[in-house]
């Protein structure tokens, strides 16, 4: 190939003894340098590297779809042998939280110790965004660390309620109930709430009721709440007769929670988790310190879910 | 490799050297070589985009809902991306599929979460805890350090040009028929307002939910189109059904 370009001559440096280009501009001149040898096999051996990994991994894409990869590896595989290996670790005592009935998983000391720290582990992914890290909850969610119970604190209660969840749109065996909106609705006057609102207050030792407003309470109230306030489980009323308030312990919040009440909900867990895994939350709710015994495990084992997958 | 041959190639890239034209042709072949081999495969390869059932376009109120996400840059704290790892499916569920941000204009991705992931947010919690934790998110997550979005509740939302945003979508290939555009704004009303039937709401985006959805059924706020949307994230797809488990399933080369 013809070229135009003077060739100087290529001078070995005197400085460094390596050769030079061969070409200079105003007596500035290029050093030849080699590249290290080093970089340069790690170099090839990146291309060796390379040409090993586009045949065995997916690849260069094609007309209609990549290059599969001899190994036929896809990270989404991966992924799912990795649960299945993780799901058989775990599946004897799944089987075995699945399995036993509820009233013999207390007896079991070291299944009842495995159900609750699974039952923790899930909790904190699925729960604590409602009922708090420590399962306290806040205004509005339930704290579960108490033995104040809405619909019941024994095993099968809590894990019904896991399963069904509360006033969740769609379930059909959620638990669900409403208190009627007493002052916006008209069904009481706003005096007549005022009165009744003493009279809650009156029954933790707030101020002094009257009798109007314990007629108000017995003839509105009592049916659902119980004569003393104390609340049913059948309709998850809470108990007005001790301090502790779902929506507030002020005036103004109980006037409110009779005037217009606010009704919280809970989803039925059955939908997103295996019955195991609601079984090991309701062991770690209930160890958390409110549990209670079982009072009524027969009528409510027809209520326990039996399909395990 | 011997003299002369190194020689002619030195000499064939010195013309390159020395015409900057000639150069600046050849940098942009070399660089888009990179751009068709790693790019252009996506759009027309077939397995870019998983064939599952159930995906449908944003209604419309859902849509306002996403514009007021990105507005208030939701996105810089939070991804929509659950990336097929067992960490992140364990805590986030199912990981994301291509067809689930097939219709987001623009998408959610990401990996950079100081608050977690919201692929799969939707269904997960009341719109009550939603409202009240958008307004005070320290009250249901005392360690949070999210900032308070209480003021949606008293914006009413803006939706008189939502038709125009249906276009816009549609002409980069959401696929909203006629009718979903010229309906658009009974729809965000029909959608929000409990009063109101939504009509065909429910037909045209199967699975879309009409109900009040910030505790105020007297307005149409931009809690409630924001709450509507995270309502619907990724519940479009029902992905561990038989269906879709089949067609993740039989995947391969990716």
């Amino acid at each position: 190939m013809a070229n135009e370009i003077p060739q100087v001559g290529k001078r070995v440096d005197d400085a460094t003894g390596t050769e030079t280009v061969g070409h200079e501009w105003d007596g500035i001149e290029e050093l030849n340098t080699p590249l290290p040898r080093w970089w340069l096999w790690t170099f090839y051996a990146t291309c060796v590297w390379a040409l090993g990994y586009v045949i065995l991994y997916p690849a260069i894409p094609l007309l209609d779809k990549g290059t599969e990869g001899a190994l036929g590896w896809t990270s989404r595989g991966q992924l799912t042998e990795e649960l299945a290996a993780e799901a058989a670790a775990r599946a004897p005592v799944m089987e075995a939280v699945a399995t036993t009935p509820l009233e013999r998983l207390q007896e079991d000391a070291g299944l009842m110790q495995q159900a609750v720290a699974g039952g923790a582990a899930a909790f904190r992914v699925h729960c604590v965004q409602c009922h708090g890290a420590n399962a306290a909850g806040s205004e509005g969610y339930p704290n579960l660390t108490d033995d104040e119970w809405l619909w019941g604190g024994d095993l099968a209660a809590i894990e019904y309620t896991l399963t069904n969840g509360i006033r969740h749109p769609g379930a059909t065996q959620t638990r669900t109930s409403l208190m009627p909106a007493f002052g916006r609705d008209g069904i009481l006057s706003g005096e007549q709430v005022n009165s009744v609102t003493n009279y809650v207050l009156s029954l933790t030792g707030e101020g002094s009721a009257t009798a109007a407003g314990a007629e108000l309470f017995a003839n509105n109230c009592a049916v659902c709440h119980g004569a003393d306030g104390g609340g049913l489980r059948q309709f998850g009323t809470p108990s007005l007769n001790d301090a502790v308030w779902l929506y507030g312990d002020s005036r103004e919040a109980i006037r409110r929670q009779i005037f217009e009440p606010r009704h919280g909900v809970m989803p039925a867990w059955e939908e997103r988790l295996d019955p195991a895994t609601i079984r090991m939350l309701a062991a770690y709710v209930h160890s958390l310190g409110g549990g209670e015994d079982f009072v009524e495990a027969v009528e409510l084992a027809a209520a326990e879910p039996n399909e395990q997958d | 490799m011997s003299d002369n041959a190194t020689k002619e190639a030195l000499s064939g890239h010195k013309k390159l050297e020395r015409n900057v034209t000639l150069l600046g042709a050849a940098a942009l072949v070399t660089v888009a070589i990179g751009g068709i081999v790693e790019i252009a495969p996506l759009f027309w390869i077939d397995n870019t985009i998983e064939q599952v059932e159930g995906m449908r376009p944003y209604t419309p109120l859902e849509q306002a809902g996403r514009d007021i996400y990105v507005r208030e840059g939701c996105y810089t704290c939070h991804s929509q991306m659950i990336r097929p790892f067992k960490d992140e499916v364990e805590r986030y569920g199912h990981y994301s599929l291509a067809a689930e941000s097939m219709y987001d204009h623009p998408f959610q991705w990401g990996s950079k979460r100081t608050g977690p992931d919201l692929a799969r947010v939707g269904g997960r919690y009341s719109d009550e805890w939603h409202v009240q934790h958008l307004a005070n998110p320290q009250s249901v997550v005392p360690e949070s350090v999210m900032p308070q979005y209480g003021f949606l509740s008293d914006e009413p939302l803006e939706f008189e040009y939502i038709a125009d945003n249906l276009v816009a979508l549609s002409r980069v290939g959401v696929p909203y028929t006629e009718a979903d555009i010229e309906q658009a704004r009974q729809d965000v009303i029909g959608q929000a307002d409990p009063d109101v039937a939504p009509g065909d709401l429910a037909e045209r985006y199967p699975g879309a939910q009409s109900r009040d959805y910030d505790g105020d059924p007297d307005r149409i706020t931009e809690m409630d189109a924001l709450v509507a949307y995270l309502q619907v994230l990724g519940t479009m797809v029902d992905v561990n059904a038989a269906a879709a488990q089949e067609v993740l399933a039989g995947e391969s080369g990716r």
